[in-house]
């Protein structure tokens, strides 16, 4: 289970400090798949980031009682001038996984083949998400965070990521961020809408749905 | 232990990203050092540097300028050394305090390596006799190693948080080098200079080291209790400053 309480964070920028989050609290529950919708900058990325806990709330508690990875998106995760090899091999080596092993699951399902040599800054945005999410693939953890992974990338991967992601892990915890409106409509089984600091809770898509287009349409 | 891990995986990542695998890749982590060291025993030995003592110059010039890469070189590359790092810490299991230390090691690794080969090279050679007292040597290097450690890491958590600490270090640590006791022994200064120049915290640790070297042929300067305080000090702010950035950074 994941348990966020009276969750804020609070960016500094010039023009004054910024409330992205306003006392947000929430659980999610192990094999619960819950989806975020909201605008851009509403707050969906540091949401993941704080849940992943690569980043620390400004005040509140975030605590983790089963696994969870780090945020799947197409930026982040990767050192630049590495390459996917060494990507994988960092990794392997903070997650403790057997590297060589790795490595032939890695080639074979992003099919990169000899860009695996090459530093990650030379791939196209398609190509680093199917390298992060097949490293991300290695690693069993009890909760995935998504965040957006979907965007990017060919119909061949889409297909790979829904065998991988939601036939084999179909038992694990997901937070999926999107904008694609179906794709969270399609995987998940819970909702919630962020706005202006504040996440509102659905058991339906429809009224989530509903209460994302209203936001996306206001002035 | 995760830490160890992060660490480890760390510190392969730097030797990847700043050696490569091109020509003599990670060699140049302490093959940089030693052709420093060896061009400025060169020249001081050409220009025949007075240093005030009868001791021989390639001697005097291997113990002073491999105690300044020591505690030159972990400032320089702790300060900014979390941003090109930032999309690694992704992963919550790697903190910013991981980077500092790996990047630590590998500077301290680097330095001892290239004044260990070249003492050995030397000693050889004929130019240099054995430390007299090696367990002093290594004293001193581990003193200079810490004080550097911690200055490092302090200089690197503030210059998270402001950029003069980069514009600062480069003409600081210029001007340090010739105060840092390096290119002298404190017995050859005037006596009243000799105080003032132990307040430099790094001369305690050269004139130890050379203590160790070169035994009775000189008479060391030091302050030990001094250069513990700053050590102890430094570490201090620094361990402070790193949980407080800590808390405030956000992954790319």
């Amino acid at each position: 289970m994941i348990k966020a309480e009276n969750v804020f964070k609070v960016y500094p920028t010039r023009s004054g400090d910024r409330v992205v989050l306003n006392d947000i609290s929430f659980t999610l529950e192990r094999g619960e798949k819950l989806g975020v919708l909201g605008r851009n900058g509403a707050g969906k990325s540091t949401l993941v980031r704080l849940v992943s806990g690569a980043e620390q709330p400004t005040s509140g508690t975030i605590s983790r009682a089963m696994s969870v990875s780090w945020p799947l998106a197409f930026g982040g995760a990767f050192q630049g001038a590495l390459t996917g090899l060494d990507n994988v091999r960092f990794i392997s080596r903070i997650y403790k996984q057997e590297y060589e092993r790795n490595i032939d699951f890695v080639a074979e399902f992003t099919q990169l083949g000899l860009y695996l040599k090459e530093p990650v800054k030379t791939y196209s945005q398609g190509m680093r998400a199917r390298l992060a999410f097949a490293i991300s693939m290695i690693i069993e953890f009890d909760c995935y965070l998504i965040d957006e992974i979907s965007a990017v990338g060919d119909a061949r991967f889409h297909e790979k990521c829904e065998i991988e992601l939601f036939q084999k892990r179909h038992d694990r915890a997901m937070l999926i961020i999107s904008h694609d409106t179906e794709y969270v409509r399609n995987h998940c089984s819970h909702f919630a809408v962020l706005h202006d600091g504040d996440i509102c809770f659905y058991s339906s898509f429809d009224e989530a749905h509903a209460h994302h287009m209203d936001n996306l349409h206001r002035q | 232990m995760i830490q160890g891990r992060v660490i480890y995986a760390l510190l392969m990542r730097e030797v990847l990203t700043r050696y490569g695998r091109h020509n003599i890749g990670f060699l140049w982590l302490f093959v940089e050092p030693m052709l420093f060291t060896t061009g400025v025993t060169i020249l001081w030995t050409l220009s025949k540097s007075a240093h005030g003592s009868s001791l021989p110059i390639v001697a005097f010039a291997l113990t002073g300028y491999s105690s300044v890469l020591l505690w030159r070189n972990m400032p320089a590359r702790c300060i900014g050394a979390i941003e090109p790092n930032l999309a690694l810490m992704y992963h919550r299991n790697v903190k910013a305090i991981d980077i500092f230390l790996a990047r630590l090691l590998l500077e301290a690794g680097g330095a001892t390596i290239s004044f260990v080969t070249l003492s050995v090279f030397y000693i050889y050679v004929g130019w240099l006799e054995p430390p007299e007292d090696l367990l002093t040597v290594v004293g001193g290097w581990l003193l200079l190693a810490w004080f550097g450690a911690a200055m490092a890491m302090f200089l690197g958590a503030v210059s998270e948080k402001s950029e003069l600490i980069e514009r600062f270090w480069h003409p600081a640590s210029y001007i340090m080098f010739p105060l840092s006791g390096a290119a002298f022994i404190v017995d050859a200064l005037p006596t009243a200079a000799q105080k003032f120049m132990l307040y430099v915290p790094m001369v305690s640790g050269v004139e130890l080291v050379r203590e160790g070297y070169f035994g009775d042929q000189v008479n060391s300067h030091y302050d030990i209790p001094y250069l513990v305080g700053w050590c102890i000090g430094l570490t201090l702010l620094a361990l402070a400053q790193v949980a407080m950035i800590g808390r405030g950074i956000t992954p790319e």
